[in-house]
């Protein structure tokens, strides 16, 4: 069971996506998992074929539980394997044989999103599916059911869900709060060469290509850590932990209440366009509740953006084991003055919250310099 | 396509971005982004799904008069008169 963020302790198996006998990839889904965080779908980060599955759909397990054993290729069949995480003894001992049934469910429905139409009575046959290849989600299933006149019972269910996320969410921040002594810095940065470089290619752009503000903050502050990359770390172990590549979080709020902030990977190596296919991609899946667990479980650093409606500026508090959160307030006007003159500019305030144990105010000082620095090139980032 | 219809279908592409909303209880004169807790991800989504749709080309510089569902409805209408006209 992975963790998924430094709260979790426990996850539910929702299904199996695999059987034994089946080969994955790295990278591939195998597993859908129920946490506080909502339904996750669990990568492999190995090749192979599985061997054993260990966990059967329905259990809740700790963190750090093996859930199934894949023989990496040219291991022989029932040669010791080697598992990223410590198997739970009794579980690791109770093979669990999976029927052609239980694989086939994932198809065209999610498992999760089953479970929910069967909690809440919805006939699926009735729902189209908004995932991939119309594969149907538990948000279509909410959707379907909202529209019924008997609401009543979505709406616990959905209470539910997001009083364990705000637990969560909750126990995370104060454990923030408890643990990392934050310091804070603010800088006004000029948007003047940013909006108009995004308002020139967005007119040459069809709607679906053309870029939002946020990406470009996104990635300025990809690059930015390049410059200090003690930002882009983990606190464990009473040390820092720098970590090799940059995956930001970005904090995304959901429409049923709560926030989860998994990561864009590789952030920093993703162009303009490929990075606001992402986010896009991102957000459309957070919401729909269809996250992957390497996207939880690798944010390096978050970045929370109040957006156009927000207010000027934000102090987040750092989401453990990482280090810093940047955010960014509305943009707004900035009176300044030239040649002698007021003028007004468009301006964005951000904000760095860092751990003091890792950082000192004078190296997030040139952070957020860089980030300034970076985005006044928006056609370089 | 008729102002009902161009209506019925912005309504729908809001319920589909808002599934949690009560539509029937969005004031048609009042800034909808408001009303429903539109960010600029979902305005996006908005639009890419009215181009799609409608086959209405969006550009920036006309977001603002997208602002109401009756602003919308007007500002659709016109652009779907002009297209039939032309």
């Amino acid at each position: 069971m992975p963790t998924l963020g430094a709260d979790m302790t426990v996850g539910t198996l929702l299904a199996w996506m695999k059987k034994p006998g089946d080969e994955v990839k790295r990278g591939e889904i195998i597993a859908e998992v129920d946490t506080d965080k909502g339904v996750i779908e669990v990568e492999v980060f190995t090749s192979g074929i599985i061997e054993k599955l260990l966990i059967e759909p329905g259990a809740e397990v700790p963190v750090g539980t093996v859930l199934a054993i894949i023989r990496e290729p040219g291991q022989v069949p029932g040669a010791e394997v080697s598992t990223a995480t410590a198997p739970s003894p009794a579980e690791a001992s109770k093979p669990v044989a999976v029927s052609p049934s239980q694989v086939e469910r994932r198809v065209p429905i999610s498992p999760a999103a089953k479970k929910l139409a069967t909690e809440l009575g919805v006939d699926i046959s009735r729902v189209t599916g908004t995932g991939s290849g119309g594969r149907i989600q538990r948000v279509d299933i909410e959707r379907a059911a909202f529209a019924k006149p008997s609401g009543v019972v979505v709406r616990d269910a959905a209470d539910e869900r997001q009083e364990r996320m705000r637990r969560t969410i909750a126990a995370a921040m104060a454990r923030s709060k408890r643990e990392i002594p934050h310091y804070y810095l603010s800088t006004t940065i000029n948007m003047s060469n940013a909006m108009a470089w995004l308002a020139e290619e967005n007119l040459k752009r069809p709607v679906v290509d053309r870029l939002l503000f946020g990406v470009l903050l996104i990635k300025a502050v990809a690059l930015a850590l390049h410059e200090v990359p003690e930002l882009n770390s983990v606190w464990k172990d009473e040390k820092l932990n720098l970590c090799t590549e940059i995956n930001v979080g970005v904090a995304i709020s959901l429409r049923q209440g709560g926030l989860v902030a998994p990561a864009l990977l590789g952030t920093d190596k993703q162009n303009i366009d490929e990075l606001m296919k992402t986010f896009r991609d991102l957000v459309k899946r957070a919401r729909a509740g269809s996250l992957r667990s390497s996207e939880l479980s690798e944010p390096t650093i978050t970045v929370t953006s109040l957006g156009e409606r927000g207010a000027e500026s934000v102090f987040g508090i750092i989401y453990p084991p990482q280090v810093a959160i940047i955010g960014f307030g509305r943009p707004m006007e900035w009176p300044r003055t030239l040649d002698g003159q007021i003028v007004l500019r468009p301006a964005i305030k951000a904000t760095l919250s860092a751990d003091h144990r890792v950082s000192d105010g004078h190296r997030g000082s040139l952070f957020l310099a860089a980030v300034d620095r970076l985005l006044q090139e928006p056609g370089k980032l | 396509m008729t102002r009902d219809e161009i209506r019925a279908t912005v309504l729908r592409i809001l319920g589909e971005i808002a599934p949690e909303a009560d539509l029937t209880q969005l004031k048609p004169d009042v800034s909808f982004r408001d009303q429903l807790d539109i960010d600029s991800m979902d305005f996006l989504n908005f639009v890419i799904a009215l181009d799609e749709e409608l086959d209405v080309r969006i550009p920036e510089s006309d977001y603002p008069k997208l602002s109401t569902l009756d602003a919308c409805v007007e500002f659709l209408s016109s652009r779907n008169t002009a297209k039939e006209g032309s």
